[in-house]
């Protein structure tokens, strides 16, 4: 079992809810003291979003973060470099593109990231199909692979997925980009399906803006990824009192969700 | 030969053609990929549909189209020359051959409402047209530049009935379009089919789009045929995508016919690219050191496209075409020479496979050689930004 995954099962085990925050890496020259903030209030582990140009499942507000980020120069080398400084112990997990990793070298990409305290990736637009090369440079490095779940995976398809998927399971809480979603979505069935299929810790994200939801999610999963609410926090101009305050909000949420299980 | 290699040929079952294709993309939209694989499959097999598509086309779509000699255009370059005449179909280009296929796809697999990207917007205004006229719901997403650039098209689709939305992120054109089209369709394709305008996407896209316009292909060999051509000795088309080239490339894989791919060279995939994942294929991209994805920049808004659908990287790959780009001032040239000696006014696309042959007759295309050129598109989109240029406005 790799590292990620024996430390979110042990995570599991304490029987708190995880609690994931997502930031754009080089979106601010600051963004690691960002990091370090959501994790002193209550992050169980952080997803490190690595800018790419054409962010496919990503809506306005994490493209345009992006694109900033891209503009201030930030490439993989300058995130290992950035997070070399980082004062944190909990999982970092990275999330990007497929083109990216490629582009790197599969095997190169895996151990640089490795290297700086990466240990686990989402990459969207890697389907299970298509992740034999990556998944093979990832083992050597340690780096576990999350994939998703969507609403619209049928159950033989989940199978598939959540037996390929490391660490833990990503259920989509909706048929979305990220940072579209203003409603609240019943996210019992997309979570139920992937229950059915495997014991991986389950996190539910994409749809997740608010501490209410974060409490509604975390009744039948056991955790949540919160991204584009808190990249608009960073956005408006949120420093790192800010982002404590709204991680902190949100880890109150899960907290006494928790208590109620 | 029994044993001699099958271009064109269908890709392997997860949708690679050698190294390049597959599917690349979120897996909320897996289901919808896999499911139109198997609906295109037995559509594609099932004569009722096939004969649907070809009534459609002849009756609706102008075809066949004609195979044009160019005797003044050969005369002055030693060679034999035929066009192969896409210009004359419906809404102008080739774009309607695969969106009759498409809708009539959509329709049989029971939804109502299609979804577009588009460059230029022939591609949406082909599907604006086969969505107005099989009765669907049609939205086509435009770069925001692109509709200020080609406000008549918009005006056109409108008039069809489509919502046009311009889409403002990342570049502002065709690629951001997709990428629009794209998030558009996670969360809508339960009754809703994204109908890709070219030979690229996730399969079965690049495949079916290819299927769909290799009418051209086998129409062309046909007609070829009754006017005593047993073989052309090249095949020329222009590429963006590739869709008009895959096409009438269908027609020749297998012969001895040498395929020419003309790229503008400011789009130039094959030429200036490398391997890469972009909108759910593996393909070369035109992208910078760190993998980020480049703009492209051409003259003609419908070959300003940063990749190559991944059959041509493939077929480029294995030799078996050969893929070449031509600048921006030779395009205008080229366009001028077609429309003074042969009374065809060419899209500024096509114009890119003109010039090629006009700079190689003698060269590399050998004296008396027959050429078969795709005229993949006609002009008239392009005559306010042509007269800009050569007045010297724009």
């Amino acid at each position: 079992m790799k590292s990620l995954e024996t430390s979110l099962r042990e995570l599991r085990a304490t029987g708190r809810k995880a609690l994931v925050p997502y930031f754009v890496a080089g979106a601010t020259s600051d963004w690691v003291r960002h990091v370090e903030a959501a994790v002193l209030a209550g992050a169980d582990a952080v997803e490190i979003g690595i800018p790419f140009s054409d962010p496919m499942l990503d809506g306005v507000v994490i493209q345009n973060a992006s694109l900033r980020a891209l503009e201030l120069g930030t490439t993989i080398d300058s995130i290992a470099t950035d997070l070399s400084s980082i004062a944190t112990s909990v999982p970092l997990i990275a999330m990007t593109y497929y083109n990216l990793l490629y582009h790197y070298g599969l095997e190169r990409v895996a151990g640089k990231l490795r290297e700086c305290g990466v240990v686990g990736a989402i990459v969207p637009d890697l389907t299970v199909e298509e992740a034999g090369e990556w998944r093979a440079a990832a083992d050597a490095s340690d780096v576990a692979t999350i994939f998703l779940v969507a609403p619209s995976t049928p159950p033989e398809r989940v199978a598939l997925v959540t037996s390929a998927s490391e660490g833990f399971c990503y259920a989509s809480s909706r048929m979305a980009v990220t940072g579209s979603a203003t409603d609240s979505v019943d996210v019992t069935r997309v979570v139920k399906r992937v229950r059915d299929c495997s014991d991986l810790p389950t996190y539910v994200g994409i749809g997740i803006s608010t501490p209410q939801q974060a409490r509604a999610a975390v009744n039948v999963s056991d955790g949540v990824i919160v991204g584009s609410a808190l990249v608009r926090v960073i956005h408006e101009g949120g420093g790192a009192r800010e982002i404590e305050q709204f991680i902190g909000s949100f880890r109150n949420a899960l907290d006494a969700a928790g208590g109620e299980s | 030969m029994s044993d001699a290699p099958d271009y064109m040929s269908s890709p392997d079952v997860l949708g690679h053609f050698g190294e390049f294709g597959g599917r690349f993309v979120p897996e909320a939209l897996m289901p919808a990929c896999l499911e139109l694989e198997v609906a295109f499959r037995d559509a594609w097999s099932d004569q009722t549909f096939i004969d649907e598509y070809q009534r459609v086309l002849r009756e609706f779509a102008g075809r066949p189209t004609p195979i044009t000699p160019l005797p003044r255009i050969s005369a002055a370059l030693g060679i034999r020359l035929f066009a192969k005449r896409e210009d004359l179909a419906h809404t102008g280009s080739h774009k309607i051959n695969n969106v009759v296929g498409q809708t009539l796809l959509t329709k049989r697999m029971g939804k109502q409402r299609v979804i577009a990207e588009t460059g230029a917007g022939q591609h949406g205004v082909a599907t604006a047209t086969a969505a107005a006229r099989f009765g669907m719901a049609c939205t086509v997403f435009m770069g925001e530049v692109d509709t200020e650039r080609q406000s008549l098209n918009v005006f056109r689709m409108e008039l069809l009935g489509a919502k046009v939305v311009p889409v403002t992120s990342g570049s502002r054109t065709l690629k951001d379009a997709v990428n629009e089209a794209m998030r558009e369709w996670v969360t809508c394709v339960d009754d809703t089919h994204y109908c890709i305008g070219s030979v690229m996407g996730p399969h079965p896209f690049p495949l079916m789009v290819r299927e769909f316009q290799s009418i051209i292909g086998t129409e062309s060999a046909f007609q070829l045929n009754e006017l005593g051509v047993a073989c052309p000795d090249l095949v020329v088309a222009c590429v963006g995508g590739g869709s008009n080239a895959a096409g009438v490339f269908a027609g020749f894989a297998n012969t001895t016919a040498r395929l020419i791919g003309v790229e503008a060279a400011g789009g130039s995939a094959v030429g200036k690219g490398s391997p890469g994942v972009l909108h759910g294929m593996k393909s070369y991209l035109i992208q910078d050191e760190f993998g980020q994805i480049e703009e492209a920049s051409s003259i003609s808004a419908g070959l300003d496209y940063p990749g190559i659908g991944p059959e041509h990287a493939h077929l480029a790959k294995s030799g078996r075409a050969e893929y070449v780009a031509i600048g921006d001032d030779e395009v205008l040239d080229a366009l001028k020479v077609l429309s003074e000696l042969e009374g065809i006014i060419p899209a500024l696309e096509t114009a890119h496979a003109v010039a090629w042959i006009l700079k190689e007759a003698g060269r590399s295309i050998p004296s008396g050689a027959t050429v078969l050129l795709n005229l993949s598109g006609r002009g008239d989109k392009d005559v306010a930004q042509v007269r800009e240029i050569l007045r010297g406005t724009a």
